[in-house]
């Protein structure tokens, strides 16, 4: 069976666990929506704050169906032996890894869909404007956190300690890159630090899709910063990637 | 030996971790078809050295073969032929046995049928095939880890003290279906602490300890080898006496004329062949009195 078949395999069996594991799924799934929705019912009538939130919770999501995610799931793998069990097998490690990662992706790809259709239709905001745009930058969203992701969990040393780890990266994050509220408001050192983040830059690009209709163009330095990010975390999560725990 | 092909060639492995040798200095050889055991105390030597086979550590010095394959290049033809058990491996949590199975089974090139081999482990009633392996209780992991092994109908099969934690009627079961892969013309090499597992199952089997090989045989002849006999009789005045000798033939000779002589019968006398048992132990001695400090 060719490499890509395998991949496209475990991909399917990923899809089939996640939907069996009701808590996984709401964590990365459900929770998301929950914050639209209780932070759009707070800004209701206030379109420039709902312009504010749709984009930010968007941004939110890709980071965790896919950072918090895999951050997670990696160290339990890890941790449980499994990916040293799957080692021991023909399958490649990269069909493995893209049925893993691809399967998150789909999650952030749901979940923006979601968003966009709840910002139609509770939100005031319309269909998105350029859907090429939106596409380009949840791609690129989405493979920087992913592999952010996958590179952060070398970092956790246990499962238990995974949501600790995953949110002390991922609720910072989120809180200075204007998730809920415009980053204009913000510090200025709070907002240095945020534009050398990726996520306000992914949610800068979603937000011109979605909301004012600014070409890609008026955004590549926001695309730069995110592919750097992406191409440093690719390498250090292929770099200090390990099949087995630390002994 | 030399007349069956080779699976497994092991030429003065040596493995150590920083200032710890884990192995130092391993040599044997697996032939086709049969089942090969090491046998030793924990921290032995016996995982790093299979892992180093499995392609999981590369060894420090020396050379391995297995199946003609250099493992620590992990070449995938090596891997479609090989089965592992590893001594602990989890598995996902909600994925249902005989999914997993078949899964596995899209993986190899020419694997076996699905509920052929759930057959074989003893997984194959309609409740256990689709159970959820989290609900799985820890022998039944252990059946499936060797199902997962199984199913792409590998010539080798390593088993990482497949036994390990399992109740006395648990063992027998899964000594029933490792017997199984020698009718099925499988190779495997298992570790084992367990000196009746050893005997029951092995062709031939090396007694490992602190990384090295003190003994190797089949099970048999390594009692007869390295061990001798043991004659037991009372002497005149009634305390029990025991010594070894290589050949009793003389000295029963001499103790039945003695007391043939003084007109009284040989009480208490026996002569035991030492089993397996006493080998390991007299060849693990140390680590059983370090223990017992």
């Amino acid at each position: 069976m060719s490499d890509t078949t395998l991949a496209w395999r475990q991909y399917r069996l990923e899809r089939k666990m996640f939907w069996r594991n009701p808590t996984a799924a709401f964590f990365s799934f459900v929770l998301p929506l929950i914050f639209l929705f209780l932070f759009g019912a707070v800004f209701s009538g206030n379109q420039s704050s709902l312009d504010v939130l749709v984009p930010g919770i968007a941004g939110l999501s890709v980071m965790a169906t896919t950072f918090n995610a895999l951050a997670t799931q990696m160290t339990f793998l890890r941790e449980q032996g499994v990916l040293k069990r799957v080692r021991g097998t023909p399958l490649p490690g990269t069909s493995y890894l893209s049925g893993i990662i691809g399967s998150a992706a789909t999650n952030a790809v749901i979940q923006i869909l979601i968003i966009i259709v709840a910002g139609k239709f509770f939100f005031g905001l319309g269909w998105p404007k350029d859907w090429i745009e939106l596409a380009i930058f949840t791609v690129l969203g989405v493979a920087c956190f992913a592999s952010m992701g996958v590179a952060f969990s070398h970092v956790i040393p246990n499962f238990e300690a995974a949501p600790a780890y995953t949110n002390l990266v991922f609720l910072p994050m989120i809180f200075i890159s204007g998730v809920f509220f415009d980053v204009d408001n913000v510090p200025t050192f709070l907002r240095d630090i945020a534009n050398a983040l990726p996520l306000v830059h992914v949610i800068n690009g979603i937000s011109a899709a979605l909301v004012t209709g600014a070409p890609i163009t008026d955004h590549l330095s926001d695309l730069a910063v995110v592919a750097v990010w992406t191409i440093a975390c690719i390498i250090l999560a292929v770099r200090g990637f390990s099949w087995s725990a630390r002994d | 030996m030399s007349s069956a092909q080779t699976a497994i060639t092991v030429v003065d492995l040596h493995k150590s971790y920083d200032d710890y040798e884990a192995v130092g200095g391993v040599s044997f050889e697996v032939a086709e078809g049969e089942i090969f055991g090491l046998l030793g105390p924990n921290g032995a030597g016996k995982t790093t050295t299979v892992e180093i086979l499995e392609g999981y550590r590369i060894s420090s010095s020396g050379s391995v073969s297995v199946l003609g394959f250099n493992p620590a290049e992990r070449p995938r033809e090596l891997r479609e032929r090989v089965g592992i058990v590893l001594q602990s491996s989890g598995m996902y949590r909600h994925v249902r046995v005989r999914e997993a199975v078949a899964h596995w089974a899209g993986l190899y090139p020419h694997p076996r049928d699905v509920d052929e081999v759930l057959g074989i482990v003893g997984l194959d009633d309609a409740v256990q095939a689709t159970a959820l392996v989290r609900t799985l209780s820890g022998g039944q992991q252990r059946r499936l880890d060797l199902a997962l092994a199984l199913i792409g109908d590998p010539d080798l099969i390593f088993l990482d003290e497949p036994t390990t934690g399992f109740d006395p009627a648990a063992r027998r079961a899964a000594w029933a279906t490792i017997k199984r892969l020698r009718d099925l013309g499988k190779t495997v090499l298992l570790t084992t602490h367990y000196l009746e597992e050893a005997q029951e199952l092995c062709d031939r089997v090396a007694i490992i300890k602190n990384g090295r090989i003190l003994a190797e045989g089949p099970p048999s002849t390594l009692s007869e080898a390295s061990a001798r006999y043991r004659v037991s009789w009372r002497d005149a005045t009634g305390a029990l006496i025991s010594e070894e000798v290589d050949d009793p033939t003389e000295l029963l000779h001499r103790l039945t004329s003695e007391a043939i002589a003084r007109g009284e019968s040989l009480a208490d006398c026996s002569v035991i062949r030492p089993s397996l048992e006493d080998v390991y132990l007299e060849l693990t001695a140390d680590e059983v009195s370090e223990a017992l400090q």
